[in-house]
């Protein structure tokens, strides 16, 4: 009973030594590489920066500011350290916690005039015989443009120390450097999300335009067709100009593909053939609202209509692990790559250009998903045109509503 | 044992399901009709394909060979094993399929937007699949060898191969057609011999499964020793054998009990509370079964399918429904198996039962051969459905979670088929590996280890962050860390420290009844603790996750 119990205690040992070991190695072989003290301190400095940047990248607020406190302060090496955004305090590290109100006063003084101002005893009066704060130096952390959301107050148990100045200086300099960034971020997501909104209700004029004169051959000849056309149209219409949710279900997308591809074959008849492979299992995966449809549209375009005889479009989703392949494949005309790189370039300014369907479904897969999930077109002169693209069946951000 | 139709009836299996893995979908679904091709998988076949992938070699071969051996007190496996689902349809499936996650790091970030509770989660979907896929391996191995000799190592290692080979190709990818396939290969080959058994023991008069006077051979037996044993018979008298003597038994003489081997004999066998763990272990495997369920990874990323909760639901039912079904057949292989291959017990390798008994019963005729041939195949079918499933599973958040933050400094397009490929190499070396290492463990066991550290891990994480708004993410790693780890490591002394006895053997063996508590009350208090750290947005993910999709919110 007795060894087996120490042997069971052996093995636990074992483990959680093994695994402290892994943890320890990794974690020297960042620091082992360093030979002078210079670089010593240069990566201490850096590192530590580095870990208060995480939090401030995320912008100005009690949660981030708490993270970031210990590191910046770590970086000033005062006995204190508070960041105020002018109402009130945000966090504050080490000692001067019952100063808080002369601090936010100070701070808001500072903030309006964009200077910083250095404290001694006399502007910090305190009641406690034991009160070991005798300065304290407030510096906004302004971006490169100026405006200050914030500012570091260094609390000094002693006259500031011109040291100590400077260090709060160029430390609230850097800080205010990353809150910009990080209101620079934010402003990315939004440009990227008003894009999104800008594609919805871009419906191509040309598909407007061909689909009534299509309807409109209809009217007399086949009066119930063009009812049936209408009605198709206008579901279609619907679902482009909806104002609820940024994203939607690859099922409800492809619906709205059959709408649109009903219509087209209203023009183009038994020409236009379409194939179909879907997965069932990534039918619920979500995706940008609006990024299929561009890309039949652009397969019928660019691949069909430009072509004599029979054309085929064919979209092809696949189940893979966590992510869904979706391929748009035409057997039109195809395109010089060359042209097509030029044409995606220009796309951005004007609006005429057949690729902005391309580009914009590009740019968009971009910014939700991350760089590494762009389209990836495939194409030559009189070889048809492949357009893939992969969805991960999981985004953070992708809250799909039917 | 000279089958002629196992070989094929195994490589038959094999080709079908690689056949419909990789034509399946193009007959299938290449459509022009955006009606046929835009419908969603239907709750049936969904949940015929889930348990296709969950009827793992443990429910195929090694809930038979624990009934044979323990008896009643096992039957708890197979309950629990199903009635885990009614878990997961009470507490989980709905909610789970509305916040959008596709396997359970993803839910984390969905609830507690933490990247270091992902992490955690990730290595712990790893651990738990590994794990799972040990007793698959070596489900495989013992297969081999009972239908076609050779040794055991060479069983496992080549399966484990195969496996890794065609998750790593992307020849068996979790299509649902496929997996449902399986499972209704699986019912038809535990059901139809079970039919031609029950008729066959019916013409025999019955024979009784527990006689007064203890097990009798039914046919003449002989057996080579391996080990030094003592045989203990019934009438009291002893033998002793050594490693290399052949025992011969005629039909009718009285089955010794072998020392080393545990089994229950006669009366404990029929009543319940004598061996594996006491009433603390019989509570330790309900809690488990139960509640670990719903941390199965290759479980979990199936109700992704699903259109929406109430799909999940209904899938989830049905599951129920086909799982319970499917785990009545081998409880009554077990019990058959008490009256016609008696020998196992003496032998100790219980989890043949299954492949043995059609012979054993209805002789080597013809009909027996088939019939073993069948459930040979459909054993097969057990092994390769779960183990690609839980391969796909782990390399899939190996490949996302750990390869993919490499992949992140120069976006490459071709890198996710990469990643994917080598994570699939690497998740499927490590259980080859443990299988070769740990082959004296009952299946079944293993396999509720793992339902021990998903229960203890996920199921609190799962439960608490449906349920309660003042989660946090501290709170989860801590409960996961206590819990989780607790369960991991009574799972490595289980499998590679000494044997145990008395009490600790019993916290060990069976660690649920501890760990799952432990891993509630420790994720309780440290939220309640970091009350601050409560996400901002929990207002909008509960809303998310438990209100109706019709709603449109």
């Amino acid at each position: 009973m007795g060894s087996n119990l120490s042997a069971v205690l052996a093995v636990v040992a074992l483990v959680s030594a093994l695994a402290a070991a892994v943890w320890g190695v990794a974690r020297l072989r960042a620091r082992r590489s360093i030979a002078t003290a210079t670089q010593r301190a240069t990566y201490d400095v850096l590192h530590t920066a580095g870990l208060a940047a995480d939090s401030l990248r995320t912008g100005l607020s009690q949660a981030s500011a708490g993270k970031a406190i210990r590191h910046l302060r770590a970086l000033v090496e005062a006995p204190g350290l508070a960041l105020v955004d002018g109402e009130a305090v945000l966090a504050l590290d080490g000692r001067g916690t019952h100063h808080s109100a002369q601090l936010v006063a100070a701070s808001r003084k500072a903030l309006t005039a964009g200077r910083s101002t250095v404290l001694g005893p006399g502007e910090l009066p305190c009641d406690r015989v034991d009160c070991p704060v005798r300065g304290a130096v407030v510096a906004p952390m302004s971006g490169p443009d100026g405006s200050a959301p914030g500012a570091l107050v260094a609390i000094a148990d002693d006259q500031p120390a011109p040291g100590l100045v400077q260090a709060t200086l160029e430390t609230a300099r850097w800080a205010g450097a990353q809150l910009a960034l990080a209101e620079l971020d934010s402003s990315r997501e939004m440009l990227a999300r008003a894009e999104v909104r800008a594609l919805r209700a871009q419906i191509s004029p040309h598909f407007v335009y061909n689909a009534l004169s299509a309807i409109a051959s209809f009217v007399r000849t086949d009066p119930e067709r063009a009812r049936e056309l209408i009605l198709e149209f206008a579901e279609f219409t619907r679902y482009s100009f909806r104002s609820h949710g940024d994203f939607t279900t690859l099922a409800e997308e492809l619906r709205s593909i059959d709408r649109y591809l009903t219509i087209e074959r209203a023009r183009f008849g038994d020409r236009l053939q379409v194939r179909l492979q879907i997965a069932p299992e990534v039918l619920p995966v979500g995706l940008p609202f609006l990024c299929l449809q561009p890309l039949v549209e652009n397969a019928v375009r660019h691949g069909l209509s430009r072509k004599p005889g029979v054309g085929m479009v064919s979209i092809e989703a696949r189940d893979a692990g966590a992510e869904c392949h979706i391929t748009v494949e035409d057997d039109g005309v195809g395109m010089d790559p060359a042209v097509l790189v030029a044409g995606v370039a220009e796309a951005a300014d004007s609006h005429d250009s057949g690729h902005v369907g391309l580009s914009n479904v590009d740019e968009r897969l971009r910014s939700v998903f991350g760089d590494q999930f762009g389209l990836v077109v495939e194409t030559g002169l009189g070889a048809g045109t492949k357009v893939s693209m992969r969805v991960p069946k999981f985004h953070p951000a992708v809250r799909t509503s039917p | 044992m000279d089958n002629p139709y196992t070989v094929p009836a195994i490589v038959a299996v094999t080709l079908a399901t690689l056949a419909i893995g990789f034509y399946g979908l193009r007959l299938a679904r290449t459509t022009s009709d955006f009606l046929v091709a835009s419908r969603v998988v239907s709750p049936t076949w969904n949940a015929a394909a889930i348990g296709g992938e969950y009827l793992s070699a443990a429910s195929f071969l090694g809930v038979a060979g624990l009934i044979l051996k323990y008896g009643v007190d096992v039957l708890w496996y197979p309950v629990g094993f199903a009635a885990g689902y009614l878990a997961l349809l009470l507490f989980v499936a709905a909610p789970l399929r509305r916040s959008g996650a596709f396997t359970l790091p993803d839910f984390c970030e969905v609830r507690l937007h933490s990247r270091g509770l992902r992490k955690l989660a990730t290595a712990f979907v790893v651990f738990i699949g590994w794990l799972y896929l040990v007793p698959q391996l070596q489900g495989a191995g013992l297969t081999l060898t009972t239908v076609a000799g050779g040794p055991y190592e060479l069983g496992a290692l080549l399966v484990g191969v195969v496996v890794t080979a065609n998750v790593a190709l992307g020849g068996m990818r979790a299509i649902t057609f496929v997996q449902a396939f399986q499972y209704w290969l699986k019912l038809t080959a535990l059901a139809v011999p079970v039919i031609f058994m029950v008729l066959h023991w019916q013409a025999d008069g019955r024979p009784p499964v527990t006689p007064s006077d203890g097990l009798t051979f039914p046919a003449a037996t002989s057996l080579v020793v391996e080990h030094h044993a003592t045989l203990t018979f019934p009438d009291g008298s002893t033998q002793e054998v050594r490693a290399g003597e052949e025992l011969t038994f005629q039909a009718g003489d009285q089955v010794p009990h072998v020392s080393g081997v545990d089994t229950a004999n006669d009366l404990d066998w029929l009543l319940p509370g004598n061996d594996a763990g006491g009433l603390f272990g019989t509570y330790s495997l309900i809690l488990a079964t139960f509640l670990g369920t719903m941390g199965l990874p290759h479980v979990l990323v199936r109700f992704y399918t699903n259109p929406n909760g109430a799909a999940a639901r209904r899938t989830t039912l049905v599951v129920l429904a086909l799982v319970g079904l499917f785990y009545f057949l081998p409880t009554l292989y077990g019990v058959l198996g008490r009256v016609y291959t008696p020998q196992l017990l003496i032998t100790g390798e219980t989890d043949a039962v299954v492949l043995l008994l059609p012979v054993a019963v209805l002789g080597s005729g013809m009909l027996g051969q088939m019939l073993a041939a069948l459930v040979a195949a459909g054993a097969f079918a057990a092994f390769l459905s779960s183990s690609s499933g839980l391969l796909t599973s782990v390399a899939g958040v190996i490949s996302t979670d750990v390869l993919a933050h490499a992949g992140d400094r120069g976006p490459g397009q071709r890198g996710s088929v990469r990643d994917f490929r080598v994570a699939a190499l690497v998740g499927g070396l490590v259980p080859v590996v443990l299988a070769l290492n740990v082959a004296s463990l009952d299946v079944s066991q293993v396999v509720g280890l793992a339902f021990a550290v998903a229960a203890s891990s996920f199921c609190p994480l799962l439960v608490l962050g449906i349920w309660w708004r003042r989660l946090t993410d501290l709170g989860a790693a801590a409960g996961i860390l206590a819990g989780g780890g607790a369960a991991v490591g009574a799972v490595l002394v289980t499998i590679l420290g000494p044997p145990l006895h008395g009490w600790s053997a019993a916290l060990i063996a069976q660690p649920a009844a501890w760990t799952v508590p432990l891993a509630f009350a420790v994720m309780v208090a440290v939220s309640l603790a970091t009350r601050r750290r409560t996400p901002p947005d929990v207002g909008t993910t509960m809303l998310r996750l438990h209100a109706p999709e019709s709603l449109r919110l």
